[in-house]
């Protein structure tokens, strides 16, 4: 698809349900590449809830339009800028109205084409929203810690002086081992008391996969990484539950992000709403497969699912 | 080429203390992907996970969590 560098494409952050104090919270937002926020409407009073928008920002073709976005996302720090941008628009959308962020760097020719898709998937749009209102998203991550050094052949503990080095070297293997196992069994328990915390008060869940990699950091061993869609109103019994969950645990540790608009659920996570017919065993794959592109025909096509 | 600035707002929203791998989490395996007229999709082209490898491996048949979480399925508690 080609664009006209001098023309402004335009970036989609979010689908909205209409708020009458929308508008005014978009007023002075700054976006991605400090770009003025704006809705696009879809049309008023149609059948299926025409009070749906779609947040979105003018930007440069030269930076995202399909070359542009090719040559920065090699780029982290730009990247990071679009993310928090991008973010930054969701949060002030969603602290207003429900709303269902979209993939990062969604971008449309126009506003006009970005009003055709809106207009395509009205209906799913609408009965998302409505199955998202009153529900916030939570992170909960559980790290297996690193080995503590302890585990060395110390001089102080143990009858260390009563093994040739090779044995005391592998003795100290061993424990170290054996405290490596015994933190994963721990971390298991607390991935299950998150799991009665999710009984409890979420609706639904979504897995993501463990965090590693530089921007992980060394917080240890990301071994869990989950989202959970509470209800509001159960929001912080779920908080403070899932924060607990590492209690009394040696070696495992756990962080609770949130609360998030529910960008992990922004899509149905498997009934595929019919375009994907009946394989629901899928469901526990990555994303690779949510490419299927053969769907063809209804308004499903415009809206693909998102496995976790 | 001018890189997008910072949102001049942004020093104020709680956004601050949000960790980058946290909001990549969501933004590029969450949301709802469009396709259509759309100019382009980064989960059309992959190319994030490809550039960023090194800064986000992905767990995948090669290279497995160490750990198998084997808890309740997460059906469980789906949509009644």
């Amino acid at each position: 698809m080609t664009t006209s560098p001098s023309e402004p494409v335009t970036y989609a952050y979010a689908v909205a349900r209409a708020h009458p104090d929308l508008a005014r919270s978009l007023t002075g937002l700054v976006g991605v590449a400090d770009a003025p926020v704006h809705m696009v409407a879809e049309g008023a009073g149609e059948e299926g809830g025409g009070d749906v928008v779609l947040v979105v920002s003018p930007v440069s073709a030269a930076d995202f339009g399909e070359e542009g976005l090719r040559r920065h996302l090699e780029d982290l720090g730009w990247l990071e800028a679009v993310a928090r941008a991008h973010h930054a628009v969701v949060e002030a959308v969603a602290a207003r109205t429900p709303a269902l962020p979209l993939r990062l760097a969604t971008v449309y020719l126009d506003d006009g084409s970005a009003r055709g898709m809106l207009r395509s998937a009205v209906r799913l749009f609408s009965e998302r929203l409505d199955h998202l209102a009153d529900q916030v998203e939570w992170g909960v991550k559980i790290y297996v810690e690193a080995t503590a050094p302890a585990a060395e052949a110390t001089p102080g503990s143990a009858p260390a002086g009563d093994l040739t080095p090779g044995r005391a070297y592998l003795s100290a293997r061993r424990r170290q081992r054996n405290d490596r196992e015994a933190a994963y069994r721990a971390a298991q328990e607390a991935a299950e008391r998150v799991a009665d915390a999710a009984r409890a008060h979420a609706t639904d869940r979504a897995t993501h996969r463990p965090q590693q990699g530089v921007l992980a950091g060394d917080a240890g061993e990301n071994v869990f990484n989950d989202a959970f869609l509470v209800p509001r109103g159960r929001s912080e019994a779920f908080r403070s539950e899932a924060a607990g969950a590492g209690h009394g645990l040696a070696g495992v540790r756990v962080e609770v992000t949130g609360p998030w608009a529910p960008y992990s659920f922004a899509v149905p996570q498997d009934d595929g709403r019919g375009t994907r017919g009946t394989d629901d065993t899928r469901s526990t794959t990555d994303t690779a497969d949510a490419d299927g592109g053969d769907d063809s025909g209804d308004s499903g096509d415009t809206v693909r699912g998102v496995a976790p | 080429m001018n890189g997008p600035g910072r949102p001049a707002a942004a020093e104020a929203l709680p956004d601050r203390q949000i960790a980058l791998v946290d909001l990549l989490d969501r933004l590029l395996a969450g949301g709802v992907v469009l396709a259509g007229d759309v100019v382009l999709s980064i989960a059309d082209i992959d190319l994030v996970r490809v550039s960023l490898r090194a800064l986000i491996v992905s767990v995948d048949p090669e290279n497995p969590s160490p750990f198998e979480y084997s808890g309740p399925p997460r059906d469980g508690h789906d949509r009644r």
